[in-house]
């Protein structure tokens, strides 16, 4: 019991507000990708799922939205965090998610077996959020696209090393793809299916 | 074609200043309360929490407080404060068989287990008006009877127990449950989303189309199997305790209408059924309900779809009667822009018809 | 019909629960006045409103549909020693639902349950059963008695 407890402390402390908070942060970071943004409130997820994945998980996920974690997140504190504050079931099967959550370090399925949505509501695809060591610091990668003027860089440490690859297939599909969220700690930034990453020749 | 015309804030701001002064009426009356009005008119109460899909009669009743006794005003109003909650889930099914009954009866058996049970009806009242209630009527407190009630038995588990019923309707094992306020109509619609638009459908709308399967226009052969009305726990899966709560009880009402019978050459005859299931107490409601369920099952039965009842995309699509407010009052909101051009095209077209009478040579395209 | 029908019986709690969604707020009031020492908690869920989804079954016994939604408040607090009450009832009143989440959590301290019992389940129990009793005496008043007529035949 007291473990279970210990799953439903830590949501956001003024949940109006706050949620509030977090969507503008990642409103403007989804219109302009790449830029890094900061989630602010107090909030404590169970390890391993980060505070700004947590933040996005508050803010985003409930009744309505299938969320598929990865076997890390699903064995711990996390599966009774996400019922408890948002009331979202859990699926095990990507393709009915809305969201997907994965710790830093986690094996990463390949993009296709999520749902990229239809061509009628391809709003109907997976949000990736994907947990990363840093957003700076690593290889760097040029993002150009929609909501960017020229060229952003951006240097996450810890990419799941067939991002790159899987991401071009993705670009293919458009209006239909995935979405990706990438999250270090408080920090955040976002990849819209519209975004398209270079890597830099070092 | 819509324009942005800018304008008449002031006319708009007295207009409702007129309305909520023509809305409270004389001062001099004292206001209703919205206990009264849950108390004292509360079918009207039921009948804004069925259609506006909400159950709550506190909130129904300041619906029907605010728009003034507008039925459909107090349904748009009600509506439109659910879209401003959060879901926290859904209800486990709530089982009628269980209800706490207020009323029961049969149309099919006269002695059944539980009994004939009338309850709060207007049935056998002889529609007098009755000036008593003029004044502030003293009423008698109901009758007692000590011996109780009896279990109250299913009228289709009757039947059901000879297979002379079709089952209570089953989706195929994988169907989820559709949700119309989360996603598009398509047609054709599975049976649980079709009860799901009736359930929130316009009483006189789904009364007139039972009324003409009556008639003649597309027959169902219809006998109420039962109709019952009382209370049912609505019962919820909290996250983090593995039983489900029960958040207390709400009023519906029932109506198992017993259908004209089927049978083929694998399978005996046996009777089909239509089902109606409403919010609070809704007689005429849930039989409306039952009669066109039954008749928008005609596909499935193999047989021809000849009548507006049976016809899927007519009734569903156009049950809804704040969508169907919403369509035909916005033709009152200015649509100047539009009927300029059409004016426009009237005058050209009578000029050219004019200017031909006057013997203008006819256009050879013409 | 009696509501012990189709309790599952294995956690006592949902008996607490049950009842604490019925008890109005006035009761959940006076017996807070009973409670003492009064013990201190803190919030797991702010107290709010929202709806739940509540379902049928085609037919009465068949596969569920939506029928439409209702009125939910709840809340979740946590007492200073650690255990944990959740609060839910139909309607919008959030206060009553934080004070059946501050009494669910009370009635799992042994020391408490004597008082909560005392004060508020039992007779809510009561006062539950009473008016169940009522309605159906009510409503058996109005049930027929059919009298069968001698007929001509035999």
């Amino acid at each position: 019991m007291q473990s279970k407890n210990q799953s439903l402390a830590g949501g956001f402390p003024d949940a109006v507000l706050n949620s509030q908070s977090v969507f503008r942060t990642l409103m403007d970071c989804m219109a302009r990708p790449g830029t890094v943004g900061t989630v602010s409130p107090g909030i404590a997820p169970p390890a391993p799922l980060g505070i700004a994945a947590g933040a996005v998980m508050l803010t985003l996920c409930d009744n309505d939205t299938p969320v598929w974690l990865s076997p890390e997140l699903t064995k711990s504190g996390t599966t009774a965090w996400l019922s408890f504050h948002c009331g979202a079931p859990l699926t095990r099967e990507k393709t009915e998610a809305r969201f997907a959550f994965l710790e830093a370090g986690a094996a990463m399925p390949p993009f296709s077996l999520f749902s990229a949505g239809s061509q009628d509501y391809p709003d109907r695809s997976t949000t990736l959020v994907i947990e990363v060591i840093s957003l700076d610091g690593g290889p760097s990668l040029n993002l150009t696209g929609p909501g960017i003027r020229d060229i952003t860089t951006i240097g996450p440490v810890g990419l799941p090393d067939p991002f790159l690859h899987q991401w071009i297939g993705n670009r293919a599909l458009f209006p239909r793809g995935i979405d990706v969220v990438l999250t270090a700690g408080r920090a955040l930034l976002c990849l819209p299916r519209t975004t398209k990453i270079t890597a830099v020749e070092a | 074609m819509y324009v942005a015309v800018k304008g008449g804030e002031t006319a708009i701001a007295n207009a409702h200043r007129l309305l909520a002064d023509r809305r409270r009426g004389d001062r001099s009356v004292p206001s209703l309360t919205i206990e009264q009005l849950i108390q004292q008119l509360g079918l009207a109460v039921d009948r804004v929490m069925a259609e506006a899909s909400l159950y709550d009669t506190s909130l129904a009743a300041l619906a029907v407080k605010q728009a003034r006794g507008d039925m459909i005003e107090a349904i748009f109003l009600l509506r439109a404060y659910r879209t401003t909650l959060p879901r926290f889930g859904t209800s486990l099914p709530i089982e009628t068989g269980r209800m706490r009954v207020e009323r029961r009866v049969s149309a099919t058996y006269k002695d059944l287990p539980g009994g004939q049970l009338l309850g709060p009806t207007f049935d056998y009242t002889h529609r007098l008006l009755d000036p008593t209630l003029l004044g502030d009527d003293i009423v008698e407190q109901p009758a007692n009877r000590e011996d109780g009630l009896e279990a109250v038995m299913r009228v289709s588990d009757i039947l059901g127990g000879e297979g002379l019923i079709e089952p209570d309707g089953n989706m195929p094992d994988d169907h989820v449950a559709g949700d119309l306020t989360r996603e598009p109509m398509e047609f054709p619609m599975p049976r649980d989303l079709r009860l799901q638009a009736l359930a929130r459908g316009d009483e006189g709308f789904l009364l007139a189309l039972g009324y003409s399967t009556q008639r003649g226009y597309g027959r169902t052969h219809p006998f109420v199997g039962e109709i019952r009305m009382g209370l049912v726990e609505v019962e919820f899966e909290v996250p983090g305790l593995d039983f489900a709560v029960s958040l207390g009880e709400i009023r519906v009402t029932e109506c198992q209408m017993v259908n004209q019978f089927k049978g083929s050459a694998k399978a005996p005859p046996q009777f089909t059924r239509g089902y109606g299931l409403v919010f609070g107490q809704s007689e005429r409601k849930a039989m409306s309900m039952s009669l066109v369920d039954r008749a928008l099952r005609t596909e499935e039965f193999g047989e021809d779809v000849i009548a507006p009842a049976q016809d899927e995309e007519f009734v569903i699509s156009h049950c809804d009667n704040v969508q169907a407010t919403g369509f035909v009052e916005h033709l009152k909101l200015p649509h100047y822009v539009d009927f300029q051009a059409e004016l426009d095209l009237v005058r050209r077209m009578r000029a050219k018809q004019a200017g031909r009478a006057q013997g203008e040579p006819r256009e050879a395209a013409e | 019909m009696n509501p012990a029908d189709h309790a599952p019986a294995a956690d006592p709690r949902k008996r607490v629960m049950d009842l604490l969604a019925r008890c109005s707020r006035g009761q959940l009031e006076a017996a807070w006045a009973q409670v003492e020492p009064k013990p201190a908690f803190a919030r797991l869920r702010e107290p709010e409103t929202g709806l739940v989804m509540v379902r049928g079954r085609i037919g009465g016994g068949g596969s569920p549909f939506n029928l439409g939604e209702a009125t939910v408040s709840r809340a979740t607090i946590q007492l200073t020693e650690g255990t944990v009450g959740h609060g839910y009832r139909l309607g919008t009143d959030k206060t009553a639902a934080e004070w059946s989440a501050v009494f669910a959590a009370l009635w799992q301290l042994p020391a408490m349950q004597d008082v909560v019992e005392r004060t508020l389940l039992l007779p809510a129990e009561e006062q539950r059963a009473e008016e169940a009793a009522q309605l159906a005496r009510e409503t058996a008043a109005t049930k027929v008695d059919f009298f069968t007529m001698v007929r001509g035949e035999d």
